[in-house]
């Protein structure tokens, strides 16, 4: 009836584990409480989880990606502990198989449930805005996906308290990943959570080629689009040729789980190599995809900021372009000692060292921007100076490693931790950190708090280069990764420096935490009037903040590469109508979320072989989809009057800020646009 | 349509609504997808033919494979194509009474070659020649089991849109989804044409 | 064969010349690797070659004739996303050929 599922498959016995079960339990249940005693079920759901709103679809992708950075962390903040203890035969705090199941977790997590929503949320927020449309091409697909990867997050929380995680890595090489290696319910909660993210993102991938190839703005032609929207157009590519590899190999590792089959085992004919070359296969376009919209970011702060149109706009393209072509026939680089011959790894080195060429071309543009421009220090910008220092010495290491021999002394040593976080974090994680902190406004209606975010910025730099930079020295020491102890005394005091490192980036969440605290409180005094608190230079700074629900009530007509700058030194930003027209949007559904909360059910089903709840949700999902293709009654109009009232009261706004402006001209805090 | 003249900067063109293209959107997305799904069946193709030779002392395509089965197989997904075609050529000349019937055919068709290949399979696995037997199996049953698999989805589509067509008529969003089913279905057809000729065909040959 | 005949959004369909066209050219590039293969009359490689280069044809004719690929406005994007997969096929394939078959040269 209920499959392998049993009480004992609650880790009773393991305290580290179930005293954070019974935390988590316990904040969830005030959360539930919460809503319940101020009233909130029937807001949440008609706001926010029956929405079809790329606006806040994009806000409930964040809190999932923060959410899910704070749990990857607490990995982080284990492991570092367990390194820095478990010295010369001492064993730690952590079995190994716990230890294990960590930093598969970690990895897990952190691409695929935080980087992946945190680009999804800021593409979603920003790219119709930034393309003069009023959505995305599927609306309702992209509610889908929000609620499948929300799913498949849920299904790795859960695994901590009921059963375990995969202890094989968040790569799960075969054939640890079999069922006689590992014959518990990890991998497969590993394989589920991953499938149902990877369908997601997928989905993610064809709603944003589309949107972006058919729902520009007139006159935004290709090379008239900002830059975010190419590095996003380049991320969906990778993501929808990408992706599919993973879901036939991980269908591939399922099938040899559940049925016995022999694709990736050592009997029978498996080939267990191919796993690793269908893996990485996609898993190199992967890092390109969470990097790519970071660069996208970047190139949008920078010009900004430094008050000046970016640098080398088409090289950027062509670059971006170059990388995205590339990024698609380096992967043997991630087995170069698995076996291959000298002239295999050559050719995958040699394209591997090919990519910094279109890399360097970027950061090149990005310092020529900054040169001669009238540069403004906010947080982003902090991000972004940061990012382009330590980035390099990470890009570096990794074309260190592109060199097949140097890879072979290298390769699975913390050397290679050291590199991919010294990409990943200055990269992706403060890129996403500077769009957070950008775009915040825009989709709340008011900014963050400077300074915390600036102590943040300190805090996050100086904790990468103490936890990350050791992690080189001992790469060329010879200390392997995964290590849950160790015998060689010579490793620990730069591991004790790792572990103080987390230490000081721990600080630097609680500051972004504290921020986010501070700004709600004071979002009276941070608020954003006018749409415009940077003096942007793209459309998105063109709507109100937040914008209406349809974003545009006219939808502009573009002119210039950075459209936005272009209308308002021409006097035209502002420009009031002569008539509004009816518009027509979607309306809101619950057939995402149910159909997410159902691959939740289905999911933990195939875990724990319960199968007629599998079938069940299954069916469930099937008919659910069915049933939403026979509503034909899937929009609303919003009436040219509505759409008046709210522009009026819009321009109103813009009006007392214009006065204020006028009257106050040494006390203003916040850039503000000239009218 | 564009000038830079100062006056029609930042403003819409002369318009009465916007009218998306929707029908251009969906078609489009829809073809991205097929190429995902493409990417799907050539990693399988990939795996076929890295594991294909690993018969582990089990019995090889050559021994399995009844290719005249396989013709008549390989015709009703072939004429399938062809009646749905004909469906479609319905559609456009608002012909609902010949949609049906083409759909119903093409049905029918699609569901004779579905019945045939669990027919085969059941036919091997009772045999002893399942996918567990070894890796050649495995990556058979897998890449034909996955088409397979695709086929009776589009089955089950494709009674819902019989479905929508009796209910509904032929409005807008009923033809948008003819539209997209077929170009489902001849894709199939199409990937088809690579497993008769790479898994079937050269395997025996 | 003349120019396709277009519905009101511009996508290419077909007429019953192009469907019935596909269908007997299909048939024919079915018949001639079966016919091949069950006969025995060809050497193993010039058969695979055969086979090979029929399922080629016969695919191209289903794009064409079936799925009114072409290189109309409404198809271009259609085209060139193909285009772009056959590409990454290509090296994703290929790819794979190469590196699984010198693995497993070295290493089985």
């Amino acid at each position: 009836m209920f499959g392998k599922l049993s009480l004992a498959a609650i880790p009773y016995d393991q305290p580290i584990t179930i005293s954070a079960v019974g935390g988590a339990v316990l904040l969830g249940l005030v959360i539930l409480g919460l809503i319940t005693y101020y009233r909130k079920w029937t807001y949440l759901y008609k706001e926010w989880l029956t929405s079809l709103d790329h606006k806040k679809i994009g806000i409930m992708y964040i809190i999932l990606a923060l959410v899910m950075l704070l749990r990857g962390f607490s990995d982080a903040i284990l492991m570092r502990s367990q390194q820095a203890m478990a010295a010369g035969g001492s064993p730690g705090f952590l079995t190994p198989g716990h230890f294990d199941q960590i930093f598969s977790a970690h990895g897990s997590i952190m691409i695929i449930f935080m980087a992946m929503p945190f680009l999804a949320g800021l593409i979603n927020i920003v790219v119709p805005q930034q393309i003069g449309a009023r959505d995305v091409a599927f609306p309702f697909m992209n509610s889908l996906s929000l609620w499948l990867t929300t799913a498949a997050a849920l299904l790795v929380m859960v695994s901590l308290g009921v059963g375990e995680f995969s202890q094989a890595g968040w790569s799960g090489y075969a054939p640890l990943t079999e069922l006689q290696y590992s014959p518990g319910t990890g991998v497969d909660y590993w394989i589920w959570a991953f499938q149902i993210a990877g369908i997601a993102s997928t989905m993610t991938g064809i709603n944003f080629l589309v949107t972006i190839m058919k729902m520009r703005a007139p006159g935004m032609k290709p090379m008239r689009m900002p830059l975010f929207i190419w590095t996003t157009f380049c991320t969906m590519v990778l993501v929808v040729w990408a992706f599919p590899v993973l879901t036939a190999a991980l269908a591939m590792v399922t099938l040899d789980r559940y049925l016995g089959m022999h694709f990736f085992t050592n009997t029978l004919g498996g080939n267990m190599m191919m796993y690793a070359n269908l893996f990485w296969t996609w898993g190199h376009p992967e890092v390109y995809i969470v990097i790519l919209p970071a660069f996208g970011i970047f190139s949008e702060v920078v010009a900004t900021f430094s008050g000046k149109r970016l640098f080398g706009y088409v090289s950027m393209v062509y670059a971006t372009a170059a990388i995205t072509i590339l990024s698609f026939s380096v992967w043997v680089h991630h087995f170069f000692t698995m076996g291959a011959s000298p002239n295999v790894n050559l050719f995958f080195g040699i394209a591997t060292m090919l990519i910094a060429i279109p890399t360097g071309v970027k950061i090149f543009n990005w310092l020529f921007t900054m040169y001669r421009g009238r540069i403004r220090f906010t947080p982003p910008m902090y991000w972004t100076l940061g990012f382009i220092v330590t980035f390099a010495i990470g890009g570096a290491a990794g074309v260190l490693m592109a060199v097949p021999p140097a890879d072979y002394v290298l390769h699975n040593s913390l050397f290679l931790i050291a590199h991919f976080h010294n990409v990943l974090i200055p990269g992706t994680l403060f890129g996403f950190f500077a769009g957070y902190y950008y775009w915040f406004p825009k989709a709340t209606g008011f900014r963050l708090q400077e300074n915390w975010g600036k102590r943040a910025f300190w805090c996050w730099a100086i904790g990468f280069y103490l936890a990350f930079i050791p992690l080189y020295v001992l790469g060329f020491m010879g200390m392997p990764r995964r290590m849950a102890h160790y015998a060689t005394p010579a490793w620990h005091p730069y591991l004790l420096v790792a572990a103080l490192g987390t230490a000081v980036i721990a600080l630097g969440i609680v500051f972004l935490g504290i921020q986010l605290l501070v700004s709600i409180k004071e979002r009276q005094a941070l608020s954003d009037l006018t749409g415009d608190p940077w003096d942007g230079r793209t459309l998105e700074w063109m709507t109100s903040s937040p914008p209406a629900v349809y974003n545009f009530p006219k939808i502009p007509v573009v002119d210039e590469i950075d459209a936005f700058m272009d209308m308002k030194e021409k006097g035209v930003a502002y420009r009031r109508p002569d008539q509004y027209n009816d518009i027509e949007m979607p309306k809101n559904a619950p057939h995402g979320f149910i159909i997410g909360a159902s691959a939740f059910v289905f999911g933990f089903a195939m875990i724990w072989y319960i199968w007629w709840l599998a079938i069940l949700a299954a069916l469930g999902m099937l008919f659910t989809v069915i049933a939403r293709s026979f509503d034909d009654d899937t929009h609303y109009l919003i009436p040219a009057a509505e759409v008046e009232r709210i522009e009026n009261e819009r321009y109103r706004q813009l009006a007392a800020v214009a006065k204020r402006h006028l009257a106050d001209e040494q006390t203003i805090p916040e850039p503000v646009p000239e009218m | 349509m564009m000038t830079t003249d100062a006056s029609t900067i930042g403003t819409a063109h002369n318009q009465e609504v916007e009218l998306p293209d929707t029908v251009g959107i969906q078609t489009l997305g829809f073809w991205i997808y097929l190429m995902s799904d493409l990417i799907i069946f050539s990693t399988l193709f990939a795996t076929f033919a890295v594991l294909g030779r690993n018969y582990a002392g089990g019995p090889t395509g050559k021994e399995l494979f009844e290719l005249p089965y396989l013709l008549v197989e390989t015709l009703f997904l072939l004429f399938s194509s062809v009646t749905y075609g004909l469906a479609m050529l319905a559609v456009h000349d608002g012909k609902k009474k010949w949609v049906l019937i083409g759909l119903a055919v093409t049905f029918l068709l699609g569901l004779g070659f579905v019945s045939m290949e669990i027919n085969e399979f059941h036919r091997m696995i009772a045999a002893g020649h399942g996918p567990d037997r070894s890796a050649f199996l495995s990556s058979f049953f897998t890449l034909v089991g996955t088409h397979g698999t695709h086929v009776t989805f589009g089955l089950i589509w494709m009674a819902v849109v019989i479905g929508q067509v009796a209910v509904k008529g032929l409005t807008s969003p009923v033809q948008s989804r003819l539209m997209r089913l077929s170009m489902f279905w001849h894709f199939l057809d199409i990937i088809w044409i690579g497993i008769f000729s790479i898994v079937y065909l050269m395997g025996v040959a | 064969m003349s120019q396709a005949p277009m519905d009101s959004s511009g996508v290419s369909r077909g007429s019953l010349k192009t469907y019935l066209t596909g269908f007997v050219l299909s048939l024919i590039l079915t018949a001639i690797p079966f016919a091949l293969v069950m006969s025995g009359t060809l050497p193993c490689s010039a058969a695979l070659a055969a086979i090979f280069s029929a399922g080629i044809v016969q695919i191209l004719v289903h794009l064409h004739y079936f799925l009114h690929l072409d290189t109309s406005s409404a198809a271009r994007w259609n085209l060139l996303a193909m285009m772009f997969t056959l590409l990454i096929l290509a090296l994703f394939v290929g790819g794979t050929l190469w590196i699984m078959y010198n693995l497993n040269y070295r290493m089985m």
